[in-house]
């Protein structure tokens, strides 16, 4: 099977320091990927090449056979790539609904905006889409007034309505409850069904529970690939990460 | 929602039976207020809805006033050379001044040239995403660009003393009463469809865009927008408003000169806004007129102390009243029916459950 989105041989130089030195990865349709490693790994940069956000001194990323590598931000998302923050990052003193109102995928110039109305295949879109996110009966409140973990799931929503190929997820259930993780890792299966989810994850418990396959990275490189199991048991993975924390599995 | 309409109706009623009650100075005064207010519903648009601190919206406003002045200027000179250009031993009419023999073209000019400029300086820093601090002092550095150069080329513009001396506008003469009153009346209408149209603006999704580039306009630009082409349309729109408002100043004032459009009065129309409250349209019309009255109010009565009254209100709406006017209109009935709203509130919840 070709892979969805492919990245070859990424370098990313903020000012001499490489935060990136060659990555290679492959993101398959329908796979739930979880790039793991220390801090300064290089994961969300990595996710940020992606994305468009920071420009690659080198390599490429290519997108179902579309060279995105030089591709302004939202050109890269009309192409089917949508990003969530490490931050919840939603229009706050818009409403919830607005909000998705915004994000659904439609025509994004100027004069399709200015002559949008709300249609109703529209509306039941965002209904669903609420309805989905538990967010029904905040329909109406400001975005801002969410909680953390309700603007966590707002974002994914907003997400998600731009009915993306491959969905970037950076650390998705920071300061979330317990209750909460387990049903955001629910909705990422659920997901995972229509696009490939890329997830930037520190929670061991949470990669374990829901990983399908994982990437280790080290210091700007690919470390290893694999199944959870396959990547507790590489001996360098256990050096360089995971640590003690192997051994005890 | 319909309350707010019908204030909205009211308004624009009272000011349009102005000439009816309204000495003529007075009424000439409101008119200059009315073309502030039409600024100050562009600035709104930008700054308090899309984030946008311009401080040189004077020069939109003061372009749209020489292109207006300058089809004035030539109706008064009766096919011989400006007065000012003589005098400056100009032979020819330069070549610029040529096309605004035509009214239709000069009005035009007022609205477009000031939009242009803006969608240049906007393609440039927006597209650069430059923007804050750094696009307000660009914004700045304009006025003075352009200010120096009118003042510079005293040949062709007219230099310090700027344009006046008209006599008519379309063969009608400017100090006939009955043409101040169409001419306010004219304002007065530009201001409402303005303002209407404004409205609407923020009411519609495009509004949406313009708040979501506000409060983040890096997400928005990952949910497949391109805030740059938004707000380069939306500044230009604004600019165009002051061009309106320049034009219709010239009219009525009889008068434009550099020194109404440099960094001082740029910054003052920021100012009314910012009294008025600029997360509201209307509160902008109010805090132009109201701020532009005491003005004339206190620079009639007490010259020397306006500037300072200015100065303290300003402080005052800042660390008070960040929402101007507006938002203490908005917060008074809330707190005022937060007594009632309780037991309505509760009748709501008995209803639902039985």
């Amino acid at each position: 099977m070709n892979p969805i989105l492919s990245c070859h041989d990424i370098i990313v130089d903020f000012d001499g320091f490489k935060a990136l030195q060659g990555v290679n990865l492959d993101v398959h349709h329908g796979e739930i990927r979880f790039l793991i490693g220390p801090n300064g790994a290089g994961k969300t940069t990595l996710l940020d090449v992606i994305c468009g956000k920071t420009k690659a001194a080198d390599g490429k990323v290519m997108f179902q056979g579309v060279d995105l590598t030089k591709r302004r931000e939202h050109e890269i998302v009309r192409h089917g790539i949508a990003r969530k923050f490490q931050n919840p990052s939603v229009f706050t003193e818009l409403t919830v609904f607005e909000n998705m109102e915004l994000s659904i995928k439609q025509n994004r110039n100027l004069f399709s905006v200015m002559k949008a109305k709300l249609t109703t295949d529209e509306k039941d879109e965002i209904t669903a889409m609420l309805e989905r996110t538990d967010l029904l009966d905040r329909a109406y409140d400001p975005a801002g007034l969410l909680s953390h973990g309700q603007k966590q799931w707002l974002e994914i929503g907003m997400q998600l309505l731009q009915k993306p190929e491959v969905l970037l997820l950076d650390e998705p259930i920071a300061g979330m409850t317990g209750a909460e993780r387990e049903k955001t890792g629910l909705f990422i299966q659920e997901i995972a069904e229509k696009c490939a989810v890329l997830i930037v994850e520190h929670d061991m418990d949470f990669v374990r529970k829901f990983a399908e396959q994982v990437t280790v990275m080290h210091e700007g490189k690919i470390l290893c690939e694999g199944s959870m199991e396959e990547v507790q048991q590489n001996e360098l993975v256990a050096e360089v990460y995971l640590g003690r924390e192997a051994k005890v599995c | 929602m319909r309350r707010k309409q019908m204030i909205y109706l009211l308004f624009f009623l009272i000011l349009l039976l102005a000439p009816f009650y309204l000495t003529e100075f007075r009424l000439a005064l409101l008119g200059k207020f009315l073309c502030y207010a039409i600024i100050a519903v562009g600035i709104c648009l930008i700054w308090g809805y899309t984030g946008i601190l311009s401080l040189g919206h004077g020069v939109y406003f003061g372009i749209g006033a020489y292109c207006m002045a300058m089809y004035l200027k030539l109706e008064a000179s009766k096919g011989a050379l400006p007065d000012f250009m003589e005098w400056n031993g100009v032979q020819e009419l330069p070549w610029f001044w040529k096309p605004f023999f035509n009214p239709f073209f000069s009005i035009m000019a007022a609205i477009f040239v000031p939009a242009m400029l803006a969608a240049v300086l906007g393609m440039l820093t927006f597209k650069n995403r430059i923007k804050g601090v750094y696009f307000s002092l660009l914004s700045q550095a304009v006025v003075v660009v352009v200010v120096t150069l009118l003042i510079a080329k005293q040949d062709l513009t007219g230099g310090t003393n700027g344009l006046t001396n008209f006599s008519t506008v379309f063969g009608f003469s400017l100090s006939s009463p009955m043409v101040q009153i169409v001419l306010y009346a004219i304002t007065v209408f530009a201001l409402f469809a303005i303002f209407m149209l404004s409205v609407w603006i923020t009411k519609s999704r495009l509004g949406h865009v313009l708040i979501a580039i506000r409060d983040g306009e890096n997400r928005l630009r990952f949910l497949g927008f391109d805030p740059a082409v938004f707000k380069v349309f939306i500044y230009s729109l604004s600019a165009s408003f002051a061009g309106i408002a320049g034009a219709l100043f010239v009219l009525q004032v009889g008068l434009i000169s550099p020194s109404m459009m440099d960094i001082i009065p740029s910054i003052e129309m920021v100012l009314w806004v910012a009294i008025g409250g600029r997360h509201s349209l209307f509160g902008a019309i109010i805090g132009a007129i109201l701020t532009n009255g005491a003005k004339s109010f206190f620079s009639e009565t007490y010259p020397d102390v306006w500037l300072f009254c200015l100065g303290i209100l300003f402080i005052l709406i800042v660390v008070f009243f960040p929402k101007g006017i507006a938002g203490l209109f908005e917060a008074f009935p809330k707190r005022f029916t937060k007594f009632f709203e309780k037991g309505v509130k509760k009748g709501e919840s008995d209803s639902v459950v039985s």
